[in-house]
């Protein structure tokens, strides 16, 4: 194991995020402070409580997916993209590193970012609402397992993509709507009968209804039930990266 | 002693059937400097992404230092620094960092008297903090030889490192190289320009269309370029060479010019005897021409070889 390019690449990542930190936490947290007017203040005050709890708290968890999702999804792929796009990614094909080293360094990297953006957001929504986190431990656990796997599927689109254009498609095309309608904002219950069969073939569902748990005790789906979807997204990742370096599929000609 | 790359029966086929290498066999010693010349879409630089692990070959095997590319391709890569054609260079980054970066990157500890080496011989020291995209071109390409030499490799690959570069940083580079070859580095570069393998190489390998049409010395090709031909251009063009001058060696061209390939170096070229001869026959002179073949020449004929060889088939 090639230890030490796995902690170049990281470094090589992080330093990359530290020079634009500006704008790493900047957007983050205006973007949620946003929400919090929209859903927290402006709408929210009409709602008052979903299954017990304020709205404005409630909408916390989903909030944080929304924005880690997008970070590791666009984190990762800029990651490995950008290199293919100037052409340095010649370096790294030609160094004594295997998939798994070139996986770790970029999808680490990729994958820290969001949990710092995710725990940033924590801190700004602390300040507009009153949280207590019940399973603070299980709410980490899902942060990094959510962070690292779509991390790795950003990392899949990163080197799929063709241009920025395709680059940007999948985060706003897949992501957004998924998230909007996994129950970011709302319980999945709230929903009308038909729509709620459909929404359990949503996989970011088990993600935010997991995470809520963490903070709330109190779920869409059971926990297990949520882990179980996040590990098989990742495996599933995890297959689609093997196979994509052993073929050598838009990596190597 | 083993060479330090062996390439044996390599062949490439891309995915739309071109073939790009067709069979490639190749046995690089170390230490030397091996120029690849050849047109575009000889297969150059598919050769070298081969061997250096950025494509994947379709048949044959390729060791490095005896380790397998493919089985063995840590311990293979490990001995290799590329300089690729296209200019890829992290832009944002400070000099210094992007070289510390590629030496992690090829598991190698930290070393700082290692890259202020690296830096100062490429004249890149003073600009180590200077982000890359305040850098001229020629000082990029420098960043990327000094990419290439940040992890100690035993052979360096170096893909048209003159490619489009003007030619007073030509002789810089060139200094450069010959300072490497100084420190025991094997070289490999790819050059359209027959000047530099002349002035770099310690043999010359000719590609052409997915084959390598030879590999020689570069001593020994000089040695043919050393030769000269002498046309004679007649005043009245003759059916036949005369006894006297075919003797000689003198030939008769298409065009009716009396030809006569003669050594530059030998004691005696025999151009008075010639001369002597055309008089005694009678024949007069209407001009005289001599002209040296050149590596290019050499070349050329090579390819055009090729080319009436696979027209015949």
């Amino acid at each position: 194991m090639n230890l030490t390019a796995v902690a170049s690449i990281y470094k090589f990542e992080m330093a990359r995020t530290f020079r634009s930190i500006f704008q790493s936490v900047i957007s983050p947290v205006v973007s949620t402070s946003l929400y919090f007017v929209v859903f927290g203040a402006a709408i929210g005050s009409r709602i008052d409580t979903v299954e017990g709890i304020q709205y404005g708290a409630f909408i916390v968890p989903g909030l944080m997916m929304l924005q880690m999702l997008m970070q590791s999804v666009t984190n990762a792929a800029l990651g490995i993209y950008f290199p293919k796009f100037i052409g340095t990614i010649y370096e790294v094909q030609s160094a004594p590193v295997s998939v798994i080293e070139i996986v770790m360094g970029y999808v680490g990297a990729a994958a820290t970012k969001s949990m710092m953006i995710g725990l940033i957001i924590l801190a700004t929504a602390s300040l507009f609402v009153d949280l207590q986190i019940q399973h603070p431990l299980a709410m980490l656990a899902f942060m990094v397992l959510t962070c690292i796997s779509f991390a790795l599927f950003g990392f899949i689109i990163g080197i799929w993509a063709g241009n920025f254009e395709q680059l940007n498609l999948i985060p706003m095309l897949v992501i957004t709507p998924l998230v909007f309608l996994g129950g970011a904002f709302y319980s999945i219950s709230m929903l009308p009968e038909a729509w709620q069969t459909i929404a359990l073939f949503n996989p970011v569902v088990y993600l935010v209804s997991g995470f809520r748990w963490s903070f709330f005790s109190m779920s869409d789906v059971s926990v297990g039930l949520s882990l179980l979807a996040i590990a098989g997204f990742l495996i599933l990742c995890l297959a689609v990266i093997t196979w994509i370096f052993k073929t050598g599929w838009k990596l190597r000609s | 002693m083993a060479p330090i790359i062996s390439v044996k029966d390599l062949t490439k086929t891309y995915e739309n059937g071109f073939e790009a290498l067709k069979g490639i066999n190749l046995d690089i010693e170390e230490g030397e400097v091996l120029a690849l010349l050849g047109p575009n879409g000889a297969g150059k630089t598919t050769l070298i992404s081969i061997i250096c692990g950025i494509a994947n070959k379709s048949g044959g095997s390729v060791t490095v230092g005896g380790h397998d590319i493919t089985r063995d391709f840590r311990k293979a890569r490990d001995m290799i620094g590329l300089v690729p054609q296209e200019m890829a260079v992290e832009v944002f980054e400070k000099v210094i960092d992007t070289v510390k970066f590629s030496r992690g990157l090829f598991g190698k500890g930290k070393d700082p008297a290692h890259i202020e080496r690296v830096l100062r011989d490429l004249t890149l020291w003073d600009k180590k903090d200077n982000r890359i995209r305040e850098l001229s071109g020629g000082m990029k390409r420098r960043v990327m030889i000094a990419k290439a030499l940040s992890h100690e490799p035993r052979v360096l690959f170096l893909d048209e490192p003159t490619a489009g570069v003007d030619v007073e940083l030509r002789k810089e580079m060139w200094d450069v190289m010959r300072e490497l070859k100084k420190s025991g580095v094997t070289i490999i570069l790819t050059t359209h320009y027959i000047e530099e393998a002349e002035a770099m190489a310690d043999r010359v390998g000719v590609i052409s269309k997915g084959e390598l049409l030879v590999v020689e010395e570069t001593d020994s090709l000089m040695k043919s370029l050393g030769k000269k031909v002498l046309e004679i251009e007649l005043d009245k063009p003759v059916d036949d060479v005369p006894p006297a001058l075919a003797q000689k060696g003198v030939t008769l061209s298409p065009t009716g010019k009396l030809v006569y390939t003669y050594d530059t170096a030998a004691e005696q070229t025999g151009i008075t005897d010639i001369l002597a001869d055309l008089k005694k026959a009678g024949l007069r002179l209407a001009d005289l021409s001599t002209k040296q073949s050149s590596l290019e020449d050499i070349f050329v004929d090579l390819v055009a070889q090729q080319k009436a060889e696979e027209d015949a088939a």
